[in-house]
């Protein structure tokens, strides 16, 4: 009987659990490696569960983690962080098409749970159809709460892991590799990545600290976008 | 570090974390953002993922030299086309954990 008055609450609810466990299942074993590879460089659960908690951003934290490891300044993470996540800007606004008089206060509770993965899974929803902001929320939600437990256990379990142990330290890396599959959208993008690689390992090289990914990826993306640019005058041309 | 000092770089990620997801979508509803600012933000995602990766790939890190060879950058190669076939998240860092941690044992 109470089953017909909440069911659209429930069914939306249920929705976005279920469109949010793909995400919940890889967000696991990564979460779990941050919390091991956070315990390796000194930090403590509280610690950890401060960060997934406040930052929930996994690229950001892994490096972080990896930054606090090698006693990098507190600026050098703060901008670091700032630069990987100058994405969501992109993110937040290809999602305000969907939100269009929503209320302030719901869009930034929102905001809190958008990563690479809910938005790429909620845009195609949204573009499917039959999507609404609370599934939309719960997605979010789902996702933060399973990175939330997983990096936390990773921290208390990560005692009992020893370094190197099947492979963890290359988690990072193979997350990167994967996403940054996810981020090839053509040739462009395909060109601008190879740039930013050359540039990279040269500013490495040749710049103290972590200067290399700022410089790198602006310089990449600056001369990918002229070379974008320059593709569709051509086309437009001939 | 400090538990003051590391409650404040939280902080500090905190907000360079969530400003850039909440400003747009809070004040672009209706605005639109530039085209060429767009433009040039789109390719920021997959610049900054490549230039994370490729020193670790290619460069040794104390002292910083070109390094070809080393078992990051093999175990790169299965751990790229599996992300490339599959395209699975989960699947590639545990092929990738997988590819290193034998390559580290013959080596």
């Amino acid at each position: 009987m109470n089953e017909s008055c909440t069911s659209p609450v429930r069914s939306r609810f249920r929705d976005g659990l279920a469109a949010a466990w793909p995400i919940c299942l890889g967000y696991f074993p990564i979460g779990l490696s941050l919390g091991v590879l956070a315990q390796k460089v000194g930090l403590a659960p509280w610690q950890m569960a401060l960060m997934s908690l406040l930052v929930f951003a996994g690229s950001s934290q892994f490096i972080a983690v990896a930054m606090i490891g090698s006693g990098a300044s507190l600026t050098a993470i703060v901008t670091t962080t700032f630069m990987v996540n100058l994405r969501h800007l992109l993110m937040s606004s290809a999602l305000s098409v969907h939100f269009p008089g929503v209320s302030r206060r719901f869009l930034t509770l929102f905001a809190y749970g958008i990563t690479d993965e809910s938005f790429a899974v909620n845009m195609a929803r949204f573009r499917q159809g039959g999507w609404n902001r609370q599934s939309a929320l719960v997605l979010n939600q789902a996702a933060n709460t399973t990175w939330f437990c997983s990096s936390v256990a990773g921290a208390y379990i990560g005692q009992f892991i020893p370094v190197g142990s099947l492979g963890i330290d290359y988690a990072l890396t193979g997350m990167f590799i994967c996403l940054l599959v996810f981020q090839l959208h053509g040739a462009v993008f395909v060109t601008t990545a190879l740039i930013a690689a050359i540039c990279s390992v040269a500013a490495y090289l040749w710049l103290p600290g972590n200067a290399y990914v700022i410089v790198a990826s602006t310089l990449a993306a600056t001369i990918g976008f002229f070379l974008k640019r320059a593709v569709r005058l051509r086309t437009l041309r001939s | 570090m400090s538990d003051g000092d590391y409650c404040i770089l939280i902080l500090c990620m905190g907000a360079a974390t969530y400003l850039p997801r909440m400003l747009p979508l809070v004040a672009l509803s209706r605005r639109r953002l530039p085209l060429w600012f767009t433009e040039w933000l789109e390719l920021i995602p997959v610049a900054i993922l490549s230039a994370l990766l490729a020193p670790n790939l290619l460069a040794a890190a104390n002292p910083r030299l070109l390094q070809l060879g080393k078992p990051e950058l093999i175990a790169a190669a299965p751990t790229l086309l599996f992300a490339l076939k599959t395209r699975s998240l989960a699947g590639t860092v545990i092929v990738g954990m997988f590819c290193y941690w034998g390559l580290k044992l013959v080596l």
